[in-house]
């Protein structure tokens, strides 16, 4: 990406309260087009609300109360709920963990991914239709033009997930938000869907925020990595030196923690101590520290999201010490 | 193991259908949920069943504990046919086999203390006061829980402690066999290894069989010393793990491994990957000869029309694939 490039999604220093808890603690990403951004992290460390608030869909409950949020150069912050239902489905998407569940079980699975077509594009039932059913085939549904007739519940897991494919691609948005897509479908399913999107972000040339917390689906597709804790970013980088040199002590003990294919059998697992906590317990400082085996005095403090790589930034005060970290 | 010792869970030519109505949604018919599937458990070693969803793996184990009756085949614990055990009999065997299900929450009742939880087996079985309360210490001391936690409640803790309640629980009356049902696959991913470090423990301290029932292939690697691989009811390939993980013979087992994304992105993007295309066929309709044939990458003409028998391959599993060598 040259410097004069605008981002597909940038952004900067986002923070979202519910109730007294800070949810997402200045939290900042950035995105080209064609780009595969993973962010990982274990269930309530705020993927899903850093997701849901780029498309206007936070739950009542949760405010944004600092930051900024730019779609193609755009502030979107600002706008109101007709503007963002404009870029909704047209300009960005966002695709869901249940398939079935996201879909209206009442209406025909065509009409769902032509809906986009007629109301941001203003196509004709007919024109629609043949875009749908081509958009269909695209994702790999076979005999498209019969499914397009079939309704959500007699299609199964990793069709419906096909449907919502396709319903969110469309209109060719620059970018596509992948909530988890996979976690729901068995492994040869979830691979299809990987390949699937592997093949799509040649030729739509979306950018894809993909959340997940399978480090395997992260080695598979992302071209750069986010790893989330209690809300903040705690190391961001390219997706080979996250794996292969971590330098943040949660991301390297995540992955120690994975039995692999290759490991000894039956050893002993690093495992992290404690539990998850949640969010009206975070700590001050670190929220990683009460977990943490290098933990000292320096961590009540905060530590910031500092340079420590090529593109690759950790926030520990004591990242120079975890490769040691066995 | 000597070749005389008998092994303490044998299954033979297990089947459980299930009758289902027509309805709204469904044609009705007959679900083959199980459909032959025969293996031994000892002492002190871990079988896996693996599989996607639907293929029958909590099917099978419902039956080994009395929760399903199996329409044919037989159930045998210590040599004892225990198929159709009823009444006191089956509860009895609850001092054997005991059975830890994936959801922690749902298995504990929210209103009873970890202390009434863990102990509630013991007062079923007579125990007085005073030995259910120094057993109950001892077993939360064994899946590394603090004594302070016996007074509270479910709510008070972690997913993961949950599950080593629910796991000292079905220890209290020091069972031989613990079926694990996804015991790890509801917990977050920072936890799994904890709880995965206490069974390897116990086993080891216990010299508990384990039938372990999962769909995250890494973990079965690292736990069980067989697995059986499942499918619409049946036994594609089943082997010693290594064997299984190394030198898969059934196109099916192999897919299944290359499907599972590995944690390292320099090994997984140059990994070949077979990628299966549809999906698992509905139970009420299985394709009449290999179960397999819709999905197989090498199927022949024979496939749709014969059952291929299991049978040893070169790498010395055994695979029911007319292919296989
Ligand atoms: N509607 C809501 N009301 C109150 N708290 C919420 C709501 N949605 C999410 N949270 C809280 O926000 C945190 C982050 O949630 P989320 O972004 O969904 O996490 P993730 O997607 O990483 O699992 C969690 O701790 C959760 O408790
Ligand atoms: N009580 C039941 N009635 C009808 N069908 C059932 C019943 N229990 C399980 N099945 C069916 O049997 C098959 C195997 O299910 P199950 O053993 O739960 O699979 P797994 O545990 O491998 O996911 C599935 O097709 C399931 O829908
Ligand atoms: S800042 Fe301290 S507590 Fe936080 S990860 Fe680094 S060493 Fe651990
Ligand atoms: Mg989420
Ligand atoms: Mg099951």
């Amino acid at each position: 990406m040259s410097v004069t490039d605008v981002p597909v999604l940038a952004i900067d220093d986002l923070v979202i309260d519910i109730g007294g808890n800070r949810i997402v603690d200045h939290v900042s990403l950035s995105l080209g087009s064609g780009r595969i951004l993973a962010i990982v992290g274990e269930s309530g460390c705020g993927k899903s609300l850093t997701a849901l608030s780029v498309l206007g869909l936070l739950p009542k409950a949760a405010r944004i109360t600092g930051g900024e949020i730019r779609l193609n150069g755009r502030d979107l912050l600002p706008l109101g709920e007709a503007a963002l239902s404009d870029i909704r489905g047209n300009e960005a998407t966002i695709i869901f963990q249940e398939p079935v569940a996201s879909l209206n079980p009442l209406m025909r699975v065509g009409e769902q991914v032509e809906e986009a077509l007629r109301l941001h594009r203003g196509l004709s039932a007919n024109a629609a239709r043949g875009e749908a059913i081509a958009m269909m085939a695209r994702v790999g549904i076979p005999d498209a033009s019969r499914r397009a007739r079939q309704y959500p519940f007699e299609l199964s897991g990793g069709m419906c997930q096909r449907i919502m494919i396709a319903a969110a691609l469309i209109c060719r948005p620059a970018l596509l938000i992948a909530d988890e897509p996979t976690t729901a479908l068995d492994v040869t399913i979830q691979a299809q869907i990987l390949e699937l999107m592997r093949d799509l972000r040649g030729d739509v040339g979306s950018a894809i925020v993909l959340i997940t917390h399978d480090m395997g689906v992260v080695a598979d597709l992302a071209d750069d990595v986010c790893v989330m804790y209690g809300g903040r970013i705690v190391e961001s980088g390219p997706v080979e030196p996250i794996f292969a040199a971590p330098r943040h002590p949660y991301t390297k003990l995540l992955l120690a923690t994975i039995p692999t294919l290759q490991g000894q059998r039956k050893m002993t697992l690093r495992t992290i101590e404690g539990m998850v906590p949640s969010a009206e317990s975070w700590p001050d400082g670190c929220r990683f520290r009460t977990r943490c085996p290098l933990a000292d005095e320096a961590c009540v403090a905060t530590p910031p999201l500092a340079d420590v790589g090529p593109g690759h930034a950790a926030a520990c005060w004591h990242s120079a010490d975890v490769e040691a970290l066995a | 193991m000597t070749a005389t010792a008998q092994p303490l869970l044998q299954v033979r030519d297990l089947k459980v259908h299930f009758k289902l109505r027509r309805g709204v949604g469904t044609p009705g018919g007959l679900v083959k949920a199980v459909d032959g599937i025969s293996f031994d458990v000892a002492a002190g070693r871990t079988v896996a069943l693996v599989g996607e969803s639907g293929c029958g793996k909590s099917t099978t184990a419902y039956a080994v504990i009395g929760l399903e009756q199996p329409t044919d085949g037989k159930v045998l614990f210590d040599g004892r046919d225990i198929t159709h055990l009823r009444g006191s009999e089956r509860a009895n065997l609850a001092r054997d086999i005991q059975i830890v299900f994936q959801d922690p929450s749902a298995a504990l009742n929210p209103k009873m203390s970890i202390a009434d939880s863990v102990s509630e087996p013991l007062a079923i079985a007579g125990w007085t006061r005073n030995d259910r309360r120094s057993r109950i210490s001892e077993l939360l001391d064994r899946v590394g829980l603090p004594a302070a936690f016996s007074e509270r409640l479910p709510s008070a803790l972690s997913g993961g402690q949950r599950q080593r309640v629910v796991i000292a629980r079905a220890l209290a009356l020091s069972p031989r066999l613990l079926i694990l049902d996804e015991p790890v696959s509801a917990l977050d991913v920072s936890i799994r290894s904890q709880v995965l470090n206490l069974l390897l423990e116990l086993q080891r301290d216990l010299d508990l069989a384990y039938l372990f029932i999962s769909h995250d292939l890494s973990v079965v690697r690292h736990l069980a010393d067989e697995a059986m691989v499942l499918y619409l009811g049946t036994v594609m390939e089943r082997g010693p793990i290594d064997l299984m993980f190394e030198a898969p013979q059934h196109p099916y087992t192999k897919a299944l491994l290359s499907a599972i994304p590995l944690p390292d992105p320099v090994l997984q993007r140059k990994r070949e990957k077979i990628i299966l295309t549809g999906d698992l066929p509905s139970p009420l309709s299985p394709p009449p000869g290999c179960p397999f044939v819709s999905r197989c990458p090498i199927r022949v003409e024979i496939c749709p029309t014969a059952r291929p028998e299991l049978r040893t391959t070169v790498s010395g599993t055994e695979a029911a694939c007319f292919l296989t060598r």
